[in-house]
């Protein structure tokens, strides 16, 4: 049979010993490794290491539920608190999706006159700075916190000189966690957080951009992305967990309610 | 919603039993798992069905790489080596170099391998909790086992405990 004959790749191997290799191909990879003893080899040291990990730490779900593990405990502890996003318990679970946000479109009305040096690139470095700095800050991620919805709206409007929106991201599962000041490349720049329910991380940033108008651009990092682009002088970074297609809906619902803004403006 | 809490609570003892593997450290691990169920409680509005074991999982997962990013700024806080608790001895000596061992992957290989070996998810979960491909989850693997190897076959002499 031809599936029978085929190489035997070494994902099969992995799969092979998790059993996640369809049925049909097990037999052929048996096979084969009988007549490979050097694979047979690393599939046996694989087969031990699950082992020695499995004798250490397997044991630990047969343990009795610490109380302070047990959810009535837990609620109970935590009754008057766990939905003000206030505790330090909820602080630190609070896993962050922050977005550095920038207001909208025309943002800096007073036009710079001296030649910008921020490109888009200069602001996705920043951005990812900001990014880096505060999706580890569980504590005090934010300056104003999301239940100050209008408070942080006026805020950095007044501070960037430029009214603001801040964008609504319930409809895809993430809460405005607050927002910061942070200076941007050639001026202020506005930070919001949001938060989602799996602990991922984004944030968005934006800040004055100096080039000209781009179209989104895709940076990869090895454990975050981005997508940026310039928007009326003003750039815009949405970075996140590198997940391509969750940040692509983030970045999209993110452009669209900006985009808004801009053209209720015009 | 009592269906919710029942979801979530079947989860906690492999919750823990990940935790303690990722962490080497009952108390630390306890911890991650406390965070995890307030956060998992916290965001139960936002939890739109699907399965309540993977998300446990992300969620813990999550926490625990943020854990590491704060940690990575100060040195080492629970040591791996001698000063470990009484209660971190596996039964047999053999543990201790499956801990260092697991202590020198690189986190996100450390996740895929325990997701697969210890807790039994699926590539396809490990790759949802992962929020990568497959292709992603299996090359982390891949490369955790080599890693494992390599530490266990002596390419760390210099750790190496002498009796």
């Amino acid at each position: 049979m031809i599936d029978r004959d085929r190489p035997v790749t070494e994902d099969e191997l992995h799969a092979y010993v998790d059993g996640e290799l369809p049925a049909d191909r097990v037999e052929a990879v048996a096979t084969w490794l009988a007549a490979n003893p050097e694979a047979a080899t690393q599939v046996a040291a694989w087969r031990a290491q699950a082992d020695a990990i499995r004798a250490r730490y397997g044991s630990v779900a047969n343990e009795p539920v610490p109380e302070r593990l047990q959810l009535d405990h837990i609620i109970r502890a935590s009754s008057t608190s766990l939905w003000s996003g206030r505790s330090l318990a909820a602080m630190a679970a609070a896993a962050l999706i922050a977005f550095v946000i920038g207001g909208g479109a025309g943002w800096f009305a007073h036009d710079a006159t001296a030649a910008a040096p921020a490109g888009s690139d200069k602001i996705t470095a920043d951005a990812v700075e900001a990014y880096r700095l505060y999706v580890v800050e569980v504590r005090h991620p934010v300056e104003v916190p999301g239940s100050e919805r209008a408070h942080l709206r006026q805020w950095l409007s007044k501070r960037v000189g430029e009214e603001l929106r801040i964008p609504d991201l319930q409809s895809i599962g993430l809460k405005l966690v607050g927002g910061r000041l942070l200076p941007g490349p050639t001026g202020a720049a506005a930070f919001y957080m949001y938060e989602g329910p799996s602990g991922e991380r984004f944030t968005i940033y934006c800040a004055k951009a100096g080039g000209p108008e781009t179209a989104l651009r895709f940076k990869n990092g090895e454990r975050f992305a981005s997508f940026t682009w310039v928007d009326d002088k003003v750039g815009y970074v949405v970075s996140g967990p590198a997940d391509r297609d969750r940040l692509e809906a983030v970045t999209k619902m993110v452009y669209e309610q900006v985009d808004k803004g801009a053209a209720k403006k015009s | 919603m009592a269906t919710f809490r029942q979801s979530v609570e079947v989860t906690i003892p492999a919750l823990r039993r990940y935790a303690r593997s990722l962490t080497r450290d009952a108390d630390l691990a306890d911890d991650l798992v406390q965070d995890t169920l307030v956060r998992a409680l916290r965001s139960e509005h936002l939890f739109h069905g699907g399965d309540v074991r993977s998300w446990m999982y992300t969620i813990l997962t999550n926490l625990n790489r943020n854990r590491l990013r704060s940690l990575s700024r100060r040195p080492p806080m629970a040591s791996i080596d001698d000063n470990d608790a009484p209660d971190m001895s596996g039964p047999e000596g053999g543990g201790r170099d499956i801990d260092r061992a697991l202590a020198s992957l690189v986190e996100d290989q450390r996740h895929a391998l325990l997701l697969v070996v210890l807790e039994g998810l699926s590539y396809r979960e490990v790759a949802e909790v992962q929020g990568v491909p497959i292709g992603t989850v299996m090359s982390r693997l891949a490369r955790a086992r080599v890693q494992i190897k390599n530490f266990l076959d002596g390419g760390r002499p210099a750790l190496r405990r002498v009796k």
